[in-house]
């Protein structure tokens, strides 16, 4: 019988560390402490952070309205006004959430609604769709909206790929400093590139961890503890937590503790979370003593590109390099080599509805990694609409490919193996 | 005392049994409708399976649960997924390598099966009714024909129609527009079977020997032909093809 799941002790220091980032947010919308500025979870926050702004995530609200299962109920009045239900669940979500008037951000973190905007600053490098998006609020609040628009999908990155983008991060400064009304100051975006870089840098430290077997962390806490990677980064708040979480990872691995007790089949999570499953799923893998030990989406928040001696062509090189924006080549390659470094024994790709850009499994890739000789597993839902997801068939999926895993659908090798009722 | 083995197969529309002894002969099953109290479905199978084997509950060994009210089972001793089950229970009629294609009431799988009998590789359809047996439960209805009836009638078919889309309730309206055009009720029902045949072929390219299972090959025998016919593939359909992923559960129980 294996030991019992022991829970990471740094959470409670995670959720003080998203407090008091929340609680910034708060004094500069309901008290003028400081300029909202809303940015895409991958947009050029360093440059916003460097002009004083509190920084706003959007797409962390459509993963906690999604995480909370609160999408389902949400996504129709967005749906009603014409936004498609085909089209981004954390932009339908987070849509309908204004329009109904809701918001976990007031139960969780005192806000009284969303922060209103003074600026509203995105990057196409993940999808056309948070432009859209960000383009409602535009029309709502009557703010600028300014951004980035990423060549993609790119191959390998070339100079005109990063010049292209570098220039249009610098034509973002003059429009932001004069919402900002104050100028940046290249010292002080320097610092900030520092700290983003050495924050990407411990949490790449961190997801490696998992490396390790056993792993002492499973893609489901990855999910969870990637918070402060996505709004902190560039704020010495991120380091000191990332600091904080790698000490307990690495003392796990020290002491043999292991993300799921007993592990014995290694998996990596291709796609997006299913952020209302997040407990389900963990507690299944749990019962199944399978670990999703690597994943792209949470090594999304490691920008290895990042200079502070080059600030902006670093920043550009750094936000066009994600995996998100590459072609299937760059990505397969990729995933291909996290399965050896990782020692994975098979791949399982969620296959999102909704998120078209990041479900990895619509080009074949699946069926080209099986022919390498990784098994893999493909299964419909979605990251927010679970009316778009199935508990039975998903567990079913998961739990065959266990089964296929350990060979335990052998004749001859069943003994022994599978499920037993207690 | 004797010495038997039971797997229980519970499906979103039925419930399967089948015991076996201890040379893995099965010896009795049951089966009823899964309805709304699985439980009660469950041990009604159990016990047309003893009686049918004129057996008692105390010479069951062991008891493995599948499918996916397979928690329901209170005796089951252990689980497995259909997925293996019904790799287990075809490997057992047809030792060697193939393809399980196990089509059911709400899902279909398609199962590759390597030469030792372990499942290699599987798809599920997506979370759809297409090419499933909600599908033809559906459809039948717009030919006013009860479902069970649409593998005869397709047995007398003499024109290929290919329906235009695989969404149910689309092809249900499309099912109305054939009908205004004067198309017989048995090219209509071939077509609404090709369209499960061809489903199952876009999951997964077929090839090699292909074994059918499940409740759709069972109560559509005609099937087994629309997958030669139309597709040009070699298929195997087991004896009592509903049966197969319980009996696949009880060759796992007798392990």
């Amino acid at each position: 019988m294996p030991a019992a799941r022991v829970e990471i002790k740094a959470s409670a220091e995670l959720k003080r560390v998203m407090a008091a980032y929340y609680e910034e947010i708060r004094q500069a919308a309901e008290e003028g402490k400081g300029k909202v500025a809303w940015c895409t979870s991958v947009g050029p926050a360093e440059i916003l952070y460097a002009l004083g702004f509190r920084v706003y995530f959007p797409e962390n609200h459509g993963a906690m309205l999604g995480a909370a299962r609160l999408s389902s109920s949400l996504i129709p009045a967005a749906n009603s006004i014409g936004y498609s239900p085909d089209i981004c669940s954390y932009l339908t979500s987070d849509i309908g959430a204004y329009l109904k008037g809701e918001t976990p951000l007031k139960k969780a973190y005192g806000l009284k609604s969303i922060p209103r905007p003074d600026v509203l600053v995105y990057n196409t490098n993940q999808c056309r769709d948070v432009q859209d998006w960000f383009s409602f609020y535009q029309r709502e609040f009557n703010v600028p909206l300014v951004g980035v628009s990423t060549p993609h999908p790119v191959p390998e990155l070339g100079e005109a790929h990063v010049r292209a983008v570098e220039a249009q991060l610098e034509s973002l400064i003059e429009p932001l400093e004069k919402v900002a009304g104050t100028k940046l100051d290249t010292a002080e975006l320097r610092k900030v590139v520092a700290l983003s870089r050495e924050c990407s840098d411990l949490w790449g430290r961190v997801l490696r961890t998992g490396a390790h077997i056993p792993s002492p962390i499973s893609f489901f806490d990855g999910c969870i503890h990637m918070g402060p990677a996505v709004v902190l980064r560039g704020r010495k708040e991120a380091v000191e937590y990332y600091k904080i979480l790698l000490a307990e990872l690495e003392g796990r691995i020290k002491d043999g503790v292991a993300a799921v007790p007993g592990e014995r089949i290694r998996l990596y999570w291709e796609g997006m979370p299913v952020w209302g499953r997040l407990r389900d799923l963990s507690e299944l893998c749990i019962s199944l003593r399978a670990c999703f030990v690597v994943s792209t989406y949470c090594n999304s928040w490691i920008f290895d590109e990042l200079d502070p001696s080059r600030p902006l062509e670093s920043m550009a090189r750094a936000y066009t390099k994600l995996f998100i924006n590459r072609t299937e080549q760059i990505k397969e390659a990729y995933i291909r080599e996290l399965v050896r470094e990782f020692k994975v024994h098979g791949v399982v790709f969620h296959d999102s509805k909704t998120c078209p850009n990041n479900a990895n499994s619509r080009y074949g890739m699946p069926r080209r990694l099986a022919g390498a000789g990784i098994p893999t597993l493909t299964f419909n839902g979605d990251l927010c609409d679970l009316r778009l997801y199935s508990d039975a068939q998903v567990r079913t999926s998961l739990e065959a490919f266990v089964e296929q895993l350990t060979g335990s659908a052998g004749a001859q090798e069943a003994k022994g193996r599978g499920q037993e009722r207690p | 005392m004797r010495e038997l083995y039971l797997g229980v197969d519970v499906g979103s529309w039925s419930t399967k049994a089948v015991l076996i002894d201890g040379q893995r002969r099965p010896v009795g099953k049951g089966i009823r409708r899964s309805g709304v109290d699985l439980a009660r479905a469950t041990e009604e199978c159990r016990a047309e399976a003893l009686a049918a084997a004129g057996a008692r509950a105390e010479d069951i060994r062991r008891a493995i649960a599948t499918g996916f009210g397979r928690d329901a089972v209170a005796f089951a001793n252990g689980f497995r997924t259909e997925i293996s089950c019904h790799a287990r229970g075809a490997f057992h009629h047809f030792p060697g390598e193939m393809t399980v294609v196990d089509i059911g009431g709400q899902d279909s799988k398609v199962i590759r099966v390597g030469a030792q009998g372990r499942h290699m590789s599987f798809r599920m359809n997506r979370k759809c009714a297409a090419g499933t047996g909600a599908f033809l439960e559906e459809t039948a209805i717009k030919l006013s024909v009860p479902s069970e009836k649409l593998s005869e009638l397709a047995a007398r078919s003499t024109k290929r129609i290919q329906l235009g889309s695989f969404c149910t309730v689309f092809t249900s309206t499309e099912i109305l527009g054939l009908i205004r055009r004067g198309e017989r009720v048995e090219d209509i029902a071939r077509g609404l079977l090709a369209s499960v045949a061809a489903r199952i072929v876009e999951m997964e390219p077929l090839s090699g020997t292909v074994v059918l299972t499940g409740g759709v090959i069972a109560h559509q025998p005609f099937l087994k032909e629309i997958f030669e016919q139309d597709h040009g593939l070699r298929v195997l359909v087991p004896p009592d093809p509903q049966f197969i992923g319980a009996l696949g559960a009880a060759l796992y129980a007798a392990d």
